[in-house]
């Protein structure tokens, strides 16, 4: 199971990748494509929303079932990953780099270092 | 969990690394390798799938005829009709006319018959029928335990056939069953299916089943799980017992009047389904296909017409053979024509479906 060393983590399996300026990448991790399994649909906020940590913030949905995605850490939605309207299954094939969900402005920078690091999070699904 | 019951074939899933589920109380595997892969390889070539879950019950009387009228008693379709050797499709109703469960019936004898019946509901069909049994004559037997069950479908079916049993018998004709002596034991055949493509179950001692599945394997079959199974079933429109089927919809309003024989002077249920069909029947199951891009429809989403709630889904899933989101639903009748275009409601927003003509594909 692939889990990058740079990346900040959730109990729920997204991963959380801190940009220039405030931003941060997320995504769901290689565990979670692998629990979901072949994904069909992706939904996504629309940019210029605001969430809070921990709330609903995408859908992803497998052949079987529907999963909540939720917000890692507070902010406003500033970027969605527009190929995925078109193959969902680019998460399956790149959980960490093409299959990315959404960029969120922080609204709390601290919060990020709440996230679990990646020896916390390799632990969390052994 | 642990109370789950697991199929003779139980170590050769896990050995493949499928993804098993519980699914009417067995530990089953609901994909191997991915359903979309499993539907595909079912639709192009071959796919075998466990169905060790399902019941097998037998009914026999002594004297000809006798079994076959109470079944016809009890059974929505015309079991005298049935030839020897030949299956029909057939429906067990409750006294209000609603389903308890939807199986194939084959005739072996004039005084033997063979019923396959859902996994979900073996307990419960054997208790209605074995309180309707008449008094002499007609015994009732449970075997669900002794066999092992396997799916064999797709367009190479035939062929897999011939290289599994190499001559030692041959293959029924649609919906008609036979038993061959093999040097794995005997084994039921039956030319039926629930994926829509040409194909046939076999039934075997629950020992032998890991040999014949391997016999499947060395044929050419890929092994598919409950999620293909439920995909390939969809796309051709099956009802699924518990999803599209309940005791609270009849078999008219599921659109499988061609497995009811209202000429039959009476069965349990009829009297209701006389009456829907003479004052017109509220709502059918129909068919839906999304017509815009959307989330996938599931069961349980209700379907809007306007501002007017006309139904529910019973069934959904993204179709692995058209790419598009399809469902089946209830729908008020007045809504249910070929080519009106309804509303799912997904999460809060609505999207686009079409009725479209049974199967889908």
């Amino acid at each position: 199971m692939n889990v990058p060393d740079a990346l900040k983590y959730t109990e729920s399996h997204e991963w959380i990748r801190p940009d220039e300026g405030g931003i941060v990448t997320v995504g769901i991790t290689d565990y979670a494509q692998q629990e979901m399994t072949e994904l069909v649909y992706v939904e996504l906020p629309d940019v210029g929303q605001q969430f809070s940590a921990k709330d609903e913030i995408a859908v992803v949905e497998s052949v079987k079932s529907a999963s909540d995605i939720y917000a890692p850490v507070s902010g406003e939605v500033v970027e969605v990953n527009e190929a995925l309207a078109d193959d969902a299954a680019i998460v399956n094939n790149s959980p960490f780099d093409d299959g990315w969900l959404f960029r969120l402005k922080l609204s709390n920078p601290s919060e990020i270092d709440y996230l679990m690091g990646a020896e916390a999070y390799t632990s969390r699904i052994s | 969990m642990d109370d789950l019951r697991r199929s003779p074939l139980h170590d050769i899933h896990v050995q493949l690394g499928a993804r098993m589920v519980p699914f009417a109380g067995w530990d089953m595997p609901v994909q191997y390798k991915g359903i979309i892969a499993e539907n595909k390889a079912v639709r192009g070539k071959l796919g075998v799938f466990d169905i060790s879950h399902m019941g097998q019950v037998f009914v026999s009387s002594d004297t000809a005829d006798v079994a076959s009228a109470w079944l016809d008693s009890i059974l929505t379709n015309n079991v005298a009709k049935l030839k020897i050797g030949h299956g029909q499709y057939t429906l067990l109703l409750n006294e209000t006319g609603g389903v308890i469960d939807d199986l194939i019936v084959y005739r072996q004898t004039d005084t033997d018959y063979f019923l396959v019946v859902n996994a979900s509901m073996v307990e419960e069909d054997v208790r209605w029928m074995q309180e309707k049994l008449p008094a002499s004559d007609v015994v009732l037997t449970n075997c669900s335990d002794d066999f092992a069950g396997l799916a064999v479908q797709g367009p190479e079916a035939v062929t897999a056939f011939q290289s599994m049993f190499d001559g030692a018998g041959q293959l029924p004709e649609r919906f008609c069953m036979s038993t061959i002596a093999t040097d794995n034991g005997d084994v039921i055949i039956c030319r039926t299916g629930y994926t829509g493509e040409d194909g046939f179950e076999l039934f075997c001692a629950s020992a032998t089943g890991p040999r014949w599945w391997q016999r499947c394997i060395d044929a050419g079959a890929t092994p598919a799980g409950l999620g293909a199974r439920d995909s390939l079933r969809l796309e051709k429109c099956y009802p699924l017992n518990g999803n599209d089927l309940a005791p609270d919809r009849t078999p008219l309003e599921a659109g499988l009047a061609f497995a009811v024989d209202l000429h039959k002077p009476d069965f349990i249920g009829r009297e209701t389904l006389i009456r829907q069909k003479t004052k017109g029947l509220h709502r059918r199951l129909v068919a839906l296909k999304q017509t815009n891009k959307s989330p996938p429809p599931r069961p349980g989403y209700v379907v809007f017409s306007g501002d007017e709630e006309v139904g529910t889904l019973s069934s959904g899933g993204v179709s692995p053979s058209l790419g598009c989101g399809i469902s089946m639903a209830y729908i008020t009748s007045g809504h249910n024509k070929i080519g009106t275009v309804l509303e799912v409601e997904i999460r809060g927003k609505r999207f686009p479906a079409e009725v479209v003509r049974k199967p889908f594909i």
